[in-house]
């Protein structure tokens, strides 16, 4: 055989091989260790299913159910799906599936259309279940459940809605509603489309009630069917349930208290003073809060919101009033420590010819520190009050007048007033305000003002604001003689360490103590003492530029270890007397005898309407 | 008796081992990418793991029954099969029903068969008996034109069948003919012709400068075009002299071309580059019949050819091709996407394939895969199941396999002193080679999508078939060589 000239060939045949192979090799290398695929293959196939977790419970303090779950159900869409179906000649029956859920089919076109709008919906894909329509209700989806075979592309997925045992309580438990790009911005736990809460205890409280959703992790084929679970389930998720939270509101009093401002706007809070416990806390008007649930909400919502009686304020935490006449006991309390006044003090009182201020009563002159406060008599606490701002003179530019206008203001803010509290999980609140120098300063001057220009501190009508929640919390420190503790919604948390002392001395509250109870004894509340309670307590009437004056009480009972402090304002209604005090009073005999029996007088004062304009929602 | 059991006995035990190899894990991977909801066993035969295990026993038998038949049978019927299978071939044109646009199956009871698959092996025993006639060089035009007719043939009658992938084998007869002594500028100017065909098409769309119809791929075109010519030349005439002119030449021409453009004179370097050819030619050509040497006239046809047909691949791109192949071809090169059409399948299985890591997400937990979104995934994509379930281990470790493999192949062809062996064994290197290469080139995105099975791994029974008495029948003829000398 001839020699084969061609034999070394061979071996560039095998070289070419190898060169191929080689490169085959280097981009399998490229491919396979640079991670970026893995996550897009896991998006192609993993559906991540969201197991909503179960809202904790809200009680109030005596175990009584406030907010509980109730199934719901949402109505998803995939546009693949369904438009797969229609394609291998299985269209829905847009008709039908209109008049099972109530709507036309422009209706239905639109939203479909909206679901497809990537602006208006980020998360959109067409092979992921869209929202189509939220919260169905039980019934509803009964009768859908049926046909949903009929209707390929869509499927329901259930949640749960809040529901509520008792139409009251509105402001104190808050909402919950979609979260915002914001919070999902703020928080990565949430998606679009999650429920969080919005208002009140469920905003506050919302780590611990939201639970922990899990997921569920499903294999999605090509076309969008799911085909069974990623590794039988092993990366799922379960989720954990949200906490239980025990609030310390006392329902039959709140109750009791949004009843009774039926028809007035205004507002009560009651706190039990030794652990700085809500018990009550009623705005009004207010809404039944079942109202502010699931598609409900997005028809009320608005009317709330456009209310001229602003509804969704909660007056209780973010309305600001005078104090008035309420404010003269911690006058007392001050101008005691400084040493402004004795118990025994006595000024001189000229009834309505008094002079800067009049006085709107009719006693006699002089009068000591416990019959002032018995009869609110204005020209008692100007005289004290200059007394205590004058105590040093007024010094080189004012300096020492000044300097005691300041002892006085840490005095008052050392029971709560002024800022609003920091340290409490009451969502909602505004400032209260009491001046500072800088303040006066801007407007007068800085030797522009004396104790006689801002008087009208004297008598709670100045420039002193406080809300009805710091009115309360004041009760509690002079029921406390001597301390508060920051008035707080959470029952676990005993806020022990949230206790404020007040700088003024314990033993100066018996002779302010026992004013208040003369108030109830024999003066303004006289009318409305609950039967066998020493009350404590002190009206007051503030003047305002919205019309009537407002009717404010504050006190608490019994004298003795009190165990309700209460701060009732109504606006617009005139005397202190005729208002707050009857109703503060009612308040206080349902907490501590567990029921009215005055009912004539509560149902009075619940039918009585002082606003026209006032509904419950 | 004693002949048929030597044959067992002297089989060439590599290559079975590894054709095993494949084969099994190749089944494997079948099951792994087609495992349905219901399926409880590889061994049930109402899936295709079933079917394929089905294949596997067939072929099976039939490899024992060409180990045991007599070798030199197909040496003699060569010519007779070959004709059979052209007749098959035609037949098959005009009788087999439309199965997505393919007419290359043909209905045999309950199984259908692609005569075009086995029309390989019996191409290449034919080819095989061709050239190992006594005196057959390849030299001269006789006997190219009956080499390549017997190529050329059932090439254009697969064609006819619409599957051009499968026709698209034939040419991988070219390493045979390379190693048999085809002068190596053949498969050169292929490479060139793919290389000018992509830089044509790829940059065609580009102007240069923003003159008209300075299109710049075909300038780097004319430009390659002039470099592999000046290469050409020298190696063919061997007159260094005539290629350092045009060299200059053409260098000078391009300097004064920049300079004009720092001038701000536009040429169109188009009109340059073939300004440039023309004279080149024209000096190749006055060469040509000054000295009178062919080398010349090659020269100039190879610069005239290529850079006519330069100017004639988007031609070719726009009206020879069908749509869907320029699509393909275009996907491959980056100039379009379709994400639903063609780059899907693409896209999808690179992205199975890269999801895989290194160790792979183990056997039967390819999501991309069993999912279904790799489209042919346990046929002409199985790969990427492999590279998805075994990663980068497994799916290099089966490349490595083949590559061996093809070795093993190569030195079996390479100790045959019977020329007819050895021609059978470089078409046997060929079909499978190229197999691998635009299988495996497809799925990562190095080929354009080209219908083809990966050897041993694709779910059919035809394929497995005849690629097993493809090799079966090499590896009975290895053993003649035993049997002849003992």
């Amino acid at each position: 055989m001839l020699r084969d000239q061609y034999k070394n060939r061979s071996l560039s045949v095998r070289l070419v091989l190898f060169f191929i192979v080689l490169v085959f090799i280097v981009r399998l290398l490229v491919m396979q260790l640079s991670g970026e695929y893995k996550d897009i293959a896991e998006g192609n196939a993993f559906y991540r299913k969201t197991l909503y977790a179960p809202r904790g419970l809200i009680y109030d303090r005596n175990g009584k159910l406030l907010v509980y779950n109730q199934p719901t159900y949402d109505l998803m869409v995939t546009v693949k799906e369904m438009r797969d179906a229609a394609r291998d000649g299985n269209p829905i029956d847009t008709a039908e599936l209109c008049s099972l859920l109530g709507m036309t089919v422009e209706q239905f076109e639109e939203r479909m259309a909206d679901i497809r709008n990537v602006k208006k919906n980020p998360g959109y894909s067409q092979l992921t279940p869209q929202r189509f329509m939220t919260q169905l209700s039980p019934i509803e989806y009964a009768v859908l459940q049926e046909k949903l075979r009929k209707f390929p592309g869509f499927s329901v997925q259930s949640r749960t809605l809040r529901n509520y045992n008792y139409p009251y309580a509105a402001h104190v438990l808050g909402s919950i509603g979609e979260v915002s790009q914001s919070m999902i911005d703020r928080d990565p736990y949430y998606r679009l489309g999650d429920y969080a809460g919005v208002s009140g205890l469920e905003r506050s409280y919302e780590k611990e009630l939201r639970g922990e959703n899990g997921v569920e992790i499903l294999l999605r084929d090509a076309r969008g069917r799911i085909k069974g679970r990623y590794k039988d389930g092993a990366e799922d998720r379960m989720p954990v349930a949200g906490k239980n939270l025990v609030s310390t509101i006392d329902i039959d009093l709140q109750i009791l208290a949004e009843d009774l401002l039926q028809g007035k706007t205004g507002s009560i809070v009651a706190i039990e003073p030794a652990t700085g416990e809500i018990l009550a806390m009623a705005s009004s008007p207010a809404w039944n809060p079942s109202n502010m649930v699931g598609r409900l909400r997005s028809k009320y919502y608005p009317i709330l919101l456009n209310d001229g009686t602003k509804p969704l304020l909660n007056r209780a935490t973010q309305g600001t009033y005078s104090p008035g006449s309420t404010f003269k006991t911690l006058q007392a309390l001050v101008c005691l420590q400084e040493g402004a006044i004795t118990p025994d003090t006595e000024y001189p009182c000229s009834g309505p010819a008094s002079t800067p201020i009049r006085c709107t009563h009719h006693h006699g002159s002089p009068v000591s520190l416990g019959n002032a406060i018995e009869q609110s008599c204005n020209p008692y606490f100007w005289l004290a009050y200059r007394d205590l701002l004058e105590m040093n003179g007024y010094g080189e530019d004012n300096a020492n007048f000044k300097k005691q206008y300041e002892v006085w203001r840490s005095h008052i803010l050392s029971f709560g007033l002024g800022p609003k509290f920091a340290d409490t999980d009451i969502a909602e609140q505004v400032d209260g305000g009491v001046p500072t120098i800088k303040t006066y300063n801007k407007w007068y001057g800085e030797r522009g003002w004396r104790a006689l220009t801002i008087r009208s501190n004297a008598i709670g009508q100045g420039e002193v604001m406080v809300t009805p929640l710091q009115l309360a919390n004041a009760a509690a420190a002079i029921a406390n003689c001597g301390y508060y503790i920051t008035p707080h919604l959470n029952r676990a948390d005993s806020m022990k360490t949230h206790r404020h002392e007040t700088t003024v001395a314990a033993e100066h509250f018996a002779p302010v103590r026992e004013g208040m109870w003369r108030v109830c004894e024999y003066g303004t509340g006289r009318f409305y003492k609950v039967p066998d309670v020493e009350m404590c307590g002190k009206t007051g009437t503030t003047d305002n530029s919205h019309g009537k004056p407002h009717s404010i009480f504050f006190g608490f009972a019994p004298k003795e270890n009190p165990q309700i402090a209460i701060a009732v304002v109504i606006e617009n209604a005139g005397f202190g007397a005729t208002w707050a005090s009857p109703i503060a009073s009612l308040c206080i005999e349902q907490y501590l005898k567990g029921s009215v029996e005055r009912k004539a007088l509560e149902e009075r004062m619940k039918t009585s309407v002082i606003n026209p304009d006032v509904k419950k929602f | 008796m004693s002949r048929n059991f030597s044959a067992i006995r002297y089989i060439d035990k590599w290559s079975v081992l590894l054709y095993f190899m494949l084969v099994l894990f190749g089944w494997l991977n079948i099951y792994g990418a087609s495992v349905g909801e219901n399926q409880t066993s590889i061994f049930d035969i109402s899936y295709r793991s079933g079917m394929q295990f089905l294949w596997i026993c067939v072929s099976l038998a039939v490899a024992l029954v060409i180990v045991l038949s007599d070798g030199k049978y197909y040496s003699i019927f060569a010519y007779q099969l070959y004709w059979l299978a052209i007749l098959a071939l035609i037949v098959t044109v005009f009788v087999a029903p439309d199965i997505k646009g393919s007419r290359s199956w043909l209905p045999l009871g309950p199984f259908s068969v692609q005569p075009a698959e086995f029309a390989k092996f019996i191409t290449a025993l034919g080819l095989a008996k061709l050239m190992s006639q006594p005196h057959f060089r390849l030299q001269g035009w006789r006997s190219y034109f009956q080499a390549a007719g017997m190529v050329l043939l059932p090439l254009l009658i697969i064609i006819l069948q619409k599957e051009t992938g499968s026709a698209l084998v034939y040419l991988s007869f070219v390493i045979m003919f390379y190693r048999e002594g085809m002068p190596g500028i053949v498969p050169a100017v292929g490479v060139c012709a793919v290389v000018l065909f992509v830089t044509v098409i790829r940059l065609g769309g580009i102007d240069m400068f923003g003159i008209g119809d300075a299109s710049l791929g075909l300038f780097l075109g004319l430009a390659l075009t002039f470099v592999l010519f000046l290469i050409f030349t020298a190696h063919y005439t061997r007159d260094r002299r005539c290629v350092l002119y045009m060299l200059a030449g053409a260098a000078l021409v391009a300097a004064v071309t920049a300079l004009l453009r720092l001038f701000f004179v536009k040429v169109n370097p188009v009109y340059v580059a073939v300004g440039v050819v023309a004279v080149s030619s024209l000096y190749m050509a006055v060469l040509a019949v000054m000295r009178w040497r062919r080398s010349y006239l090659l020269a100039l046809c190879f610069l005239v050819g290529f850079s006519a047909y330069c100017f004639s691949a988007g031609y070719i791109f726009d009206r020879v091709l069908q749509p869907h192949q320029q699509m393909r071809i275009m996907v491959l090169l980056g100039m379009a996407d379709d994400p639903t059409g063609i780059s899907y399948n693409t896209n999808q299985a690179r992205i199975a394939i890269g999801s895989g890591g290194l160790l792979g997400k183990g056997f039967m937990q390819g999501t991309q895969t069993k999912l279904k979104y790799v489209p042919e995934q346990d046929t002409d994509f199985i790969f990427c199941t492999v590279g998805e379930e075994w990663g980068f281990v497994g799916s290099a470790g089966v490349l490595i396999v083949y590559l061996i493999f093809l070795n093993r192949l190569i030195s079996l062809a390479e100790r045959q002193q019977d020329r007819f062996v050895r021609v059978y064994g470089y078409c046997v290197v060929g079909i499978f080679a190229f197999h691998l290469m635009i299988n495996v080139g497809m799925v990562l995105g190095l080929a354009p999508v080209i219908g083809i099975p990966l050897p041993f791994f694709s779910y059919g029974g035809s394929s497995l078939l005849s690629f097993t008495i493809l090799l079966f029948i090499f590896l009975r003829l290895d053993t003649t060589r035993i049997e002849r000398t003992r």
